[in-house]
């Protein structure tokens, strides 16, 4: 294993080029062009031995990434933003056809107005797709998670497409110390792929067939039963890269939760600010604890509600929003608790839409109105925004 | 005792390698057992515009993923910047500022800020780094900041120009070399 | 029963085959030997790949062909008529 410096981009390419796909089709957008130009030069200079398709479009991105993936082919690609919005229609292809594509997703706000900068309301807005999702904290989850993906997705009892969020410009511009692995662990963990059934014109087949309505809800089904069948894959995986490479990933990672009154919930880079205020406020005697989430598809219901249940509030930071109803989080993790008597109060704050940077002093408000929110024993304000500017509105 | 994180902001124009003076240091820091994040100004970046980068580093593992408002020394690669921007912006008190500029450290004067000069301009233009109308300054001023702040050894800074700078790495480390020889503060 | 695949995989090549769809014709087309010169546009032209060059001339498949009437439209010779199907 070696420790090098690299930026975010480089961390996921690099994890892509350990991962040794076939194909990278690929179309650049900020803040991701860092990784297909890796990619490419890593072909050019002979250290990577695959076929990286120029198209005109992330629509055509998606498009290859499913006829190379139906071939049997190792297949991975990056995009963001309005990118991976121009993908959707045929993410949810990738899904249902049920091929491992995996992508490296550099998370970016949605236009309009057009914004360059982090938050996860492109990957968020493709929940729905069938993707597996993951979301680094730094750099160094940055790569590995793209190596894990790889695993999970190509498993035979998931078989689903899967992303990799890195934030904006906090993780994919920034240079940050990395672990590499070691090309040779990583070829023993994670063997070549080798699908039962592919596209080969020796042997004809039909990918992508009709769906009519009395077999529809069942291909549904089965696709859903998969992607619910990764958490135990992930599990799985996980404990097996600890094994190999020494560093511990788990579905959810909370911090000195024991006998905090409140926890906050976290995505992305800012669960790294999160400790270090959680840390700050630990030293004034704040009984706060905050916890991030590695994997959101498959949702981690089960680990939150058990991780959580004893608080008295649950804080949920959404860096997305659905307008007219909250934070995506936020409605899930309440939904969790929603048929049990007893549980924590549950509020949401939306922050850092577009950029705006997530301070410890955003943390600290997050606990002094929840301590609020405890004394009163009600939530009066379900949905909040932090950090905005009443004087431009 | 000494303040484990360290957080330094880079001043320059678009295309004189402010973002790639973050990066060295950061590796160079990296080198001595630190824990670093080096990053630009998040935004678009164009030639001849002012830009910042920034570098933080610490003896423990950095949780911390917030930009730097705070910085606790500041280097400017352009002097011509001085009259643009509040380059004291946030510094700490006590903190340092290291000025590319052919005058004398005490010519400044920045309140409590501990200021050094380097005339890394021509250093750069000796050890034909850049082009004669754009010479390329970010290794020279890393030397004087070696001097200045003395948390980052100019050994570590001359390994990570040769794993960062794509071309003339000899000449470069020469120039870091130098400049760290020649800064002087008041 | 049939059983689902895993993404809707159809291993069985030329399975469509099995599905006969000249049941959806409303019109069905004749062929006029006398008038046939065997230019065989109509077997370029259909579709469903339903018309079989044979010695004899072209011979349409009645068990897929959809009766879309391109084969009628395109014949230079004006040599199939599109008629009722009786059933």
């Amino acid at each position: 294993m070696v420790k090098i410096t690299i930026r975010g981009n480089m961390a996921t390419a690099l994890g892509a080029k350990l991962s040794r796909p076939d194909v990278v089709p690929a179309y650049p957008i900020t803040p991701s062009t860092l990784f297909p130009e890796k990619i490419s030069e890593y072909i050019a200079d002979g250290e990577m031995d695959a076929e990286m398709i120029r198209v005109e479009s992330e629509h055509s991105a998606m498009s290859a990434c499913i006829g190379a993936s139906a071939c049997g082919a190792r297949v991975c690609t990056a995009s963001a933003s309005q990118g991976i919005s121009l993908m959707s229609e045929m993410m949810f292809i990738a899904a249902g056809m049920r091929l491992p594509v995996v992508m490296a997703v550099g998370n970016r706000a949605l236009a309009a107005p057009i914004n360059i900068w982090c938050d996860h309301q492109d990957t968020i807005s493709q929940r729905d797709t069938g993707w597996l999702q993951f979301y680094a904290e730094k750099n160094q989850e940055g790569l590995d998670l793209m190596i894990i993906a790889f695993k999970v997705c190509e498993d035979k009892r998931v078989l689903l497409p899967g992303m990799v969020g890195i934030d904006a410009f906090v993780l994919t511009h920034t240079l940050e110390a990395v672990d590499v692995p070691d090309q040779k662990l990583v070829d023993e963990f994670l063997p070549k792929y080798k699908p039962e059934l592919y596209l080969d014109p020796s042997k004809p087949m039909t990918f992508g067939s009709f769906g009519t309505p009395e077999f529809y809800q069942e291909f549904k089904y089965a696709q859903v039963k998969a992607i619910e069948k990764a958490s135990e894959v992930i599990d799985e995986v996980f404990a097996e890269f600890k094994k190999k490479f020494g560093r511990e990933y788990k579905k959810i990672v909370p911090y000195k939760c024991e006998d905090a009154d409140v926890i906050i919930l976290t995505m992305g880079s800012m669960s790294g600010t999160a400790r270090a205020a959680v840390n700050k406020m630990r030293e004034k005697g704040k009984k706060v604890g905050c916890c991030k989430l590695t994997v959101y598809r498959p949702f981690p219901g089960k680990e939150i509600v058990d991780l959580t249940k004893n608080a008295k509030v649950i804080a949920v930071l959404d860096r997305d929003i659905s307008p007219g109803f909250g934070g995506a989080l936020y409605g899930e993790v309440a939904a969790q608790f929603i048929n049990t008597s007893e549980h924590p109060l549950i509020t949401d704050y939306i922050i850092g839409l577009g950029g705006r940077d997530v301070l410890i002093e955003d943390f600290e408000e997050i606990y002094d109105k929840s301590i609020e929110t405890v004394k009163k024993g009600r939530v009066e304000k379900p949905v909040e925004w932090i950090h905005l500017n009443q004087e431009v509105l | 005792m000494e303040k484990e994180m360290y957080e330094v902001r880079f001043h320059g124009r678009g295309g004189q390698g402010a973002v790639t003076a973050a990066t060295i240091l950061a590796d160079a820091a990296f080198r001595e057992g630190k824990d670093v994040q080096a990053f630009p100004i998040f935004g678009v970046e164009r030639r001849g515009a002012p830009v910042a980068a920034f570098m933080r580093m610490d003896t423990k593992p950095i949780d911390l993923k917030t930009q730097i408002y705070e910085p606790d020394s500041v280097v400017i690669l352009d002097p011509t910047l001085l009259d643009v921007i509040d380059v004291t912006k946030g510094l700490k008190e006590g903190g340092k500022i290291i000025i590319n500029s052919s005058k004398k450290a005490t010519e400044f004067k920045f309140g409590k800020a501990k200021v050094y000069t380097i005339d890394a301009t021509k250093i750069a233009m000796k050890y034909g780094l850049g082009a004669k109308t754009n010479p390329i300054v970010n290794t020279a001023i890393l030397g004087a900041y070696s001097k200045a702040v003395g948390n980052v050894g100019i050994e570590a800074i001359e390994e990570a120009i040769g794993e960062k700078v794509p071309r003339k790495k000899e000449e470069n480390k020469k120039a870091a070399r130098e400049a760290y020889e020649e800064t002087r503060g008041k | 029963m049939v059983k689902i695949t895993l993404g809707a995989i159809n291993e069985i090549a030329g399975s469509s085959k099995n599905y006969k769809t000249g049941n959806w014709r409303t019109l069905k087309p004749i062929i006029d030997k006398e008038k046939c010169k065997k230019c065989w546009i109509c077997y370029k032209f259909c579709p469903e790949g339903c018309i079989k060059k044979t010695d004899d001339g072209p011979v349409t498949d009645y068990d897929y062909c959809k009766g879309c009437g391109i084969c009628a439209n395109e014949c230079p010779f004006k040599a199939i008529q599109m008629v009722m199907e009786e059933r």
